[in-house]
């Protein structure tokens, strides 16, 4: 059973990255706007040789 | 009729009516102005903006900016984020951003302009973060790119939209996201114990005890610090708020759980510690609902222009406002507003006051005038004298009342303030009483009873009910187009009982709506009115002009204007008459005649008809009145008493009809209400409303447009959601009373802890349940009674 110790510290390592990632998510301004992205993906790149 | 509607067309470009239409590209535009933004985003290959929405674009009739101050060296220093030699940030704020089509637009400037390196739009903020190399185009050269394409940015240096609160809440999210990875381990760690641990797997007990401390310890320092600096800030000032138990929870729990755990008596309390802060600082979030595009702080800065044009000699440069000083010479141009309180010294004044008296009608000055500060110029460019510094004109010095510097608004106590009080003293009571009890007998029965009454009697579910059902209120209400400033907003409005309304533009509708037209005339007349009336500078004809502004002017013949009667002019071998009834000759004058404004009109000594410049209440007027029984109504105008007779059926006697009221008398107006010990709720939407806005219990501020400029406020209401007014203040009692019964089942809930706390007998697995459990029960709760409460009071 002390495999447990070492899956529990695994697990706990994991969940900091997680954070670690948030933290880095927050402070990098990813989740300041929640709406935009969502609409910018459906338009398209123009093609090069639109016709005016 | 018929014929008229089949050859309307709409503008490809915005989407209006296009009277005189004008084909460019097999596409048909309603001025020069649409017509041109086309033709810029055809030739750079942008013709998609067209494809994702139909008329997608804002009318460019009117074009008239001028964007010169933006070469001011120190403006474009406050107005930029960034700034180094080959890259300047700014962030621009586009009210007009509406659709999936801006934002592609707005994204394909470098399409234009290749000095412009990237822009990114954010939607709801309704900003445009913009990168571009200063060495090949300016700030100045990238907004007038940005308006030639219909996207005008507001430019303002004292807009607060800028920077809200953003920073703090970014600060609680961090806390939060703590709070929850801690407390997600610990439920983890937390699991074995209460399913029981077997003999052999006694050593891990004591290593899980021990993280279990580990996670506690930046909850307890970094998520919940909040409210231990909160707790002892209010003690020190001799005040018992909520904040005063959460944290002697908090502390107590977090002190017992490292007892048990060195001491080996027990699994302690980590779990309902991670919890309790992770669902506080959660109810805190919710609490915390900010619209980007809202700004409740504005004062007169906002809405003055960033510069004005100033004449030294014979040179004009922009000088920013606050280097404004008395005696020097500016220049005012068409739709500019004036900025501090002036003499005119040439040119056709024609003064818009809307700004400051709610009245659309331009008013006439003379050379040698005084202007006051706030009005808008309508016409040609004049030349004015400064006579007082902005700061202290006659209508900016409203702000250095006593209302606008008093820090804290604290005018009414919330429930929770209230209650919290009386909550922390009986719960220190039985705490110190459970105590008192065991410890001549077991003192350490005695210590653990009172820890547990502490623990189980943290008033959680109390400091959550109301945040969860304020902030689904004020998801109610704004859905309803009635925006408040916070959710502490929600209780004042249920205590509100007398309500003052301003006249013109709260209760009034601005603009053309109120003229209206019965007669019976042809285009072909129309145009002669039209002729007619643009030669005079009467108020009135110039809402005629505005009215038929499509129509071309027809020369005009022996015009004659006599002062208050009327004007009289032959056009097309027509004889025209436009006046007052006594001037043109009316067959049947009717009672409305003296409670509408009305011009008359006569072809060839036939009449014709008239034109009303009736003032058109909003429809919410009559619901409002209605709650005559329950609220005391007043009307605080600051425009003449004209309406009087209008409006008194509306209100109960004159007595409470006040006119010509200055700004200052409006504010003052409101402190006597106060003193009388009325909870006074004003509804206004000028600047001369601002102070009494700011004094009042509950400032509402109206508009049509909630992004156009409106005085600071609590509280800013769609003017189309007027007629709700007493359905959202009979809503606003119906959450005040569901935070009363979830305050009921929260004492529930303890009194069921407590009842295992004062013997001691607190296990950890029984503060694990029930903490989560009143949580749960109190979110769940209050947000369907408020949802059904919307239903009931018909906002949903």
């Amino acid at each position: 059973m002390s495999i447990i110790y070492f899956l529990i510290g695994c697990s706990i390592m994991l969940a900091l990255v997680f954070l670690g990632a948030f933290f880095w998510a927050q402070r990098t301004g990813q989740n300041d706007d929640m709406y935009t992205p969502g609409v910018r993906i459906l338009l398209d790149d123009e093609p090069q040789e639109e016709k005016k | 009729m018929a014929v008229d509607t089949l050859t309307k067309t709409t503008c490809y470009h915005c989407g209006d009516d296009c009277n005189k239409a004008i084909e460019f590209d097999e596409k048909t535009f309603c001025c020069n102005g649409c017509k041109q933004v086309y033709s810029i985003l055809s030739n750079n290959g942008l013709c998609n903006y067209y494809n994702y929405n139909d008329h997608p674009g804002a009318n460019r009739a009117r074009t008239d900016k001028r964007f010169g101050y933006l070469d001011n060296e120190s403006i474009i220093s406050e107005l930029i984020d960034y700034s180094d030699d080959t890259k300047t940030i700014v962030t621009l704020y586009i009210p007009y951003i509406h659709c999936s089509s801006c934002i592609w637009l707005l994204e394909q400037l470098h399409k234009i302009n290749p000095a412009i390196y990237y822009s990114r739009v954010d939607f709801i903020k309704k900003q445009v973060n913009i990168r571009f190399n200063k060495k090949e185009v300016s700030l100045r050269q990238v907004v007038e790119l940005m308006s030639d394409i219909g996207y005008e940015p507001l430019i303002s240096l004292h807009d607060i939209v800028k920077d809200q609160v953003v920073g703090q809440k970014d600060n609680l999210v961090k806390k939060i996201a703590v709070a929850g990875f801690c407390f997600g381990n610990v439920m983890l760690l937390s699991f074995p114990e209460y399913f029981g641990l077997s003999g052999y797997e006694q050593n891990f007990r004591q290593f899980f005890g021990w993280l279990n401390i580990l996670f506690a310890i930046p909850v307890l320092l970094y998520s919940g610090s909040g409210y231990f600096v909160s707790a002892w800030h209010n003690l020190r000032n001799k005040v018992l708020n909520i904040d005063f138990p959460l944290a002697l929870g908090i502390a107590v729990l977090f002190i017992r759980t490292v007892a048990e755990i060195l001491t080996h008596t027990g699994a302690g309390f980590a779990d309902t510690l991670c919890g309790l802060v992770f669902f506080l600082l959660v109810g805190k979030f919710v609490q915390q609902k900010t619209y980007y595009h809202l700004s409740f702080e504005r004062d007169y800065r906002s809405f003055f222009p960033v510069a004005v044009q100033v004449i030294e000699g014979d040179r004009e440069s922009p000088l920013p406002l606050s280097g404004l000083k008395v005696g020097q010479r500016v220049r005012i141009r068409h739709n500019e507003i004036i900025p501090a309180d002036a003499i005119l010294l040439k040119g056709d004044a024609r003064i818009d006051f809307s700004f400051v008296t709610g009245e659309s009608i331009p008013v006439n000055k003379t050379l040698g005038e005084v202007i006051y500060a706030g009005g808008r110029q309508m016409g040609e460019a004049i030349e004015l004298d400064i006579i007082k510094p902005v700061s202290q004109s006659y209508l900016t010095q409203l702000w250095n009342n006593e209302a606008f510097t008093r820090q804290q608004d604290n005018r009414m106590q919330t429930f929770n303030e209230r209650v919290s009080k009386y909550f922390t003293v009986i719960l220190l009571i039985i705490a110190f009483g459970a105590m008192a009890y065991w410890l001549p007998t077991d003192a350490r029965r005695g210590v653990a009873a009172f820890t547990a009454v502490l623990i189980v009697a943290c008033p959680c579910a109390l400091a959550l009910s109301t945040p969860f059902t304020m902030s689904a209120a004020l998801g109610v209400l704004d859905r309803n187009l009635f925006y408040l400033k916070n959710t502490a907003i929600v209780e004042r409005l249920a205590a509100i009982d007398t309500i003052v309304l301003d006249k013109t533009g709260t209760i009034t509708l601005g603009g053309r709506a109120g003229v209206l037209v019965d007669a019976n005339l042809t285009n072909y007349q129309k145009q002669i009115i039209y002729s007619v009336c643009s030669n005079s500078g009467h108020p009135l004809s110039r809402q005629i002009c505005e009215l038929f502004n499509d129509y071309e002017r027809l020369p005009v013949v022996s015009y004659r204007e006599y002062a208050g009667k009327g004007i009289t002019a032959y056009v097309a071998g027509y004889f025209v008459s436009i006046g007052s009834n006594r001037f043109v000759n009316v067959p049947r004058v009717k009672a409305e005649d003296k409670i509408t404004t009305r011009v008359h009109i006569q072809f060839d000594e036939q009449y014709a008809g008239y034109i009303s410049f009736e003032q058109a209440y909003r429809p919410g007027l009559k619901e409002i009145t209605d709650l005559a029984g329950k609220y005391k109504i007043y009307l605080l105008s600051g425009d003449n008493d004209q309406e009087r007779n209008a409006l008194l059926p509306y209100f109960k006697d004159s007595g409470y009809m006040q006119f010509n009221a200055s700004p200052q008398q409006k504010l003052d107006f409101i402190k006597s209400l106060q003193l009388a010990g009325r909870k006074v709720m004003m509804m206004g939407d000028g600047l001369n409303d601002s102070g009494a806005l700011k004094q009042s219990d509950l400032g509402v501020a109206v508009t049509d447009n909630v992004n156009n400029f409106s005085p600071g406020s609590d509280a800013i209401l769609d003017g189309r959601s007027l007629n709700k007014l007493p359905q959202f203040l009979r809503f606003s009692k119906n959450t005040v009373s569901i935070i009363h019964a979830s305050f009921l089942i929260s004492v529930v809930y303890n009194l069921i802890g407590l009842s295992f706390a004062v013997t001691g007998m607190l296990s950890p697995i029984i503060a694990a349940i029930l903490m989560p459990l009143s949580t749960a029960t109190i979110i769940s709760f209050t947000s369907i009674a408020t949802h059904l409460a919307a239903k009931k009071r018909e906002l949903s």
